[in-house]
């Protein structure tokens, strides 16, 4: 009977298991990778070296093509010689979790190897300027657009078919002629986040504006209200958390366009960094820094998320922090009045 | 097409009371005057005539239903009224002035509450003040007053600064009532506005409304399909018929101001019930039948 709760459409689940699954879908990832990574019969193609006995161009720490090193060890038995001993190991392209948790303090103690070189957290922030600018560039133009779109068809139509016909364009397609227009340094890389965030932008935001209650703004002319203030006073705080909401997602597909960007021009942030990491094949950096990524996202996600609901405590049931404290304020001011009321 | 045969008195005798009313109504000025209303859409099929030649008066403060069958355009009627929709044919005189588009002197109340559900109850009742031209010589605080005390009206004081999605049916369309009233519009137009209440908070909500209504000087049209809440609400019932929606009759209800619950037993109510009746459900030849096979044991039987 209690396992069938888990599984009934749409049925919400409550707290407890809510949170069990939610903490287990980071453990299962990490888990598997564990498995590939501490269970030496699980996949380990390679093998380290430990004692390379009479092989001659086997060293100690090398690491070797598992069939490799079995052919050469038969190959020394049959002649008699010391056979090498080793353990079985994973690529080093392929770090185990300790190794990538030990880098991510590692990383950024670590100073560059160059002078002139950014450091992690240097690098990091770069990254984040850049997501950051053409995020805003984007989002000054797209957001008043997208509601204009979204309020008056004469900019529905003048706008929308050539904006759809430009999303479908590649961002990193313009790569080229960024450079050539905004130089090899920022200016290239927050036009290609700027080229790729735009076009869904003004889309997503008229589309979120035609989807606000028409029986609102009929409500609102028969109490009076026409033209701009139709506009302002209920378009505008009727779609808020909505759009509020689309930049959410727009900014997180903003950070899937850094990569490419910053590859443009001269590399910099935390592409260059994870490039260069994984030229000196230095992997767990590399690791580190993806996860990093992710991390920043998903904080910056969640963070925005729970501003939201303090925002628009309209749209949940829940009180916001604000407002609990002046209500528990109030109360304890009200206190005396309530006894002097019963006096008379 | 009742079985029981009880004879009633035509729903066309008055009392001396009632007819001294109905007569003092017409004496009123009129507030609302249509004129050949008549309204045509275009659909796939071609043009389709939803209202033709509708004519009525409503006079000041006089309480007018509008009932009719599914389909018969009523709604069209009373969004034609508020000025969300535009009539094909004919005239609406609002104070003998011609009137276009929505304005505030006609308030509207929806059955679907349509509050903003951004702002507090005190902010929706205050919108139409906020937003209409004609307040602008008003303060702030004049405006929050005079909303507070149509919220205290509806009986809703407690819950001025309370969002919309934190009150039920019936308390979100007082909050409905009391803000389309803050404008103080010549005429109110309710589109079945306790279409979507259950029973018990329908019939308080008529009470509260009646209450309003005798209150506050305000003329009401009210679209219902419930003949029970028309005959209770209203001095006259404006019956229309469907395809093309016409005027069938207007009725004037015989029964008794104060109204009461008790009055839905009473002989000037079944009489106009019965006539309601047969004109929206007029006396079919057989009932229709549908194609269904026995599918139960011979004996199982309900009846």
């Amino acid at each position: 009977m209690a396992r069938t709760r888990y599984f009934i459409i749409w049925k919400e689940l409550d707290h407890g298991r809510r949170r069990v699954l939610q903490v287990f879908s980071f453990i299962i990832p990490l888990l598997l990778w564990s498995i590939i990574s501490y269970c030496p019969l699980v996949w380990h193609p390679m093998v380290i070296v430990s004692d390379p006995g009479d092989i001659a161009h086997f060293k100690v720490d090398s690491m070797i093509k598992k069939e490799a090193f079995y052919r050469e060890n038969a190959k020394a038995v049959e002649q008699h010689r010391k056979p090498a001993q080793g353990v079985p190991a994973n690529p080093v392209y392929l770090p185990a979790p300790h190794e990538v948790a030990a880098s991510f303090y590692k990383a950024f103690v670590t100073p560059p190897r160059l002078p002139d070189e950014p450091w992690l957290h240097q690098s990091l922030w770069h990254s984040i300027t850049v997501i950051l600018w053409g995020f805003l560039i984007s989002s000054v133009v797209a957001v008043p657009l997208g509601i204009l779109c979204g309020t008056y068809r004469f900019f529905a139509y003048l706008t929308e078919p050539f904006v759809e016909f430009f999303r479908y364009l590649p961002a990193p397609a313009f790569a080229a002629l960024a450079v050539a227009v905004l130089g090899i340094y920022d200016g290239p890389k927050v036009a290609i986040i700027v080229i790729g965030t735009f076009f869904q932008q003004v889309l997503m935001i008229a589309n979120t504006t035609q989807r606000l209650d028409p029986a609102l703004l009929e409500a609102a002319q028969t109490l009076g209200a026409r033209g701009i203030k139709l506009f302002s006073r209920v378009v505008i705080p009727g779609i808020l958390p909505d759009v509020y909401r689309d930049m959410r997602i727009l900014l997180g597909w903003a950070w899937t366009y850094l990569i490419v960007a910053e590859v443009v021009g001269n590399s910099t942030g935390i592409t260059w960094f994870i490039n260069q990491q994984a030229k000196y094949r230095i992997y767990d950096n590399v690791y580190a820094a993806i996860i990093m990524i992710g991390i920043i996202g998903l904080t910056t996600d969640l963070a925005l998320a729970w501003i939201g609901s303090q925002l628009f405590t309209w749209k949940s049931k829940k009180k916001s922090v604000l407002s609990r404290l002046s209500a528990a304020y109030a109360a304890s001011s009200r206190v005396k009045p309530k006894l002097s009321q019963e006096a008379p | 097409m009742t079985t029981h045969d009880v004879t009633l008195p035509s729903y066309l005798e008055q009392t001396p009371d009632v007819r001294a009313r109905f007569r003092s109504i017409s004496e009123r000025p009129v507030v609302l005057r249509v004129n050949n209303l008549g309204k045509t859409f275009d659909s796939v099929k071609g043009a389709v005539q939803a209202l033709k030649q509708v004519s009525f008066e409503v006079h000041r403060r006089e309480f007018v239903s509008i009932i009719g069958p599914s389909g018969c355009g009523k709604s069209t009627l009373i969004r034609i009224l508020a000025g969300l929709e535009e009539l094909s044919a004919g005239e609406i005189l609002l104070d003998d002035r011609e009137v276009n588009g929505p304005g505030p002197e006609r308030g509207m109340v929806f059955q679907g509450y349509t509050l903003f559900p951004w702002l507090t109850v005190l902010k929706n009742v205050m919108f139409g003040l906020e937003v209409s031209a004609t307040s602008n010589g008003i303060t702030g605080n004049t405006k929050e007053q005079e909303a507070r005390d149509w919220i205290k009206m509806v009986g809703l004081t407690d819950f001025a600064d309370s969002y919309p999605h934190e009150l039920s049916g019936g308390m979100k369309q007082r909050v409905a009532i009391a803000r389309a009233l803050a404008n103080r519009p010549r005429i109110l137009l309710m589109d079945e506005p306790f279409g979507a209440l259950d029973a018990q908070t329908r019939a308080k909500m008529q009470s509260y409304l009646l209450q309003i209504w005798k209150n506050v000087d305000v003329t009401i049209i009210f679209i219902t399909h419930d003949l029970d809440e028309a005959i209770y609400l209203s001095d006259r019932i404006v019956v229309l018929k469907a395809n093309p929606g016409e005027i069938q009759e207007i009725i004037e209800v015989p029964v008794e101001h104060p109204r009461s619950p008790e009055q839905f037993l009473s002989q000037e109510f079944l009489a106009t019930k019965k006539r309601l009746e047969e004109l929206i459900h007029p006396p079919r030849e057989a009932e229709e039948m549908l194609p269904i096979i026995r599918m139960t044991q011979i004996g199982d039987d309900v009846y």
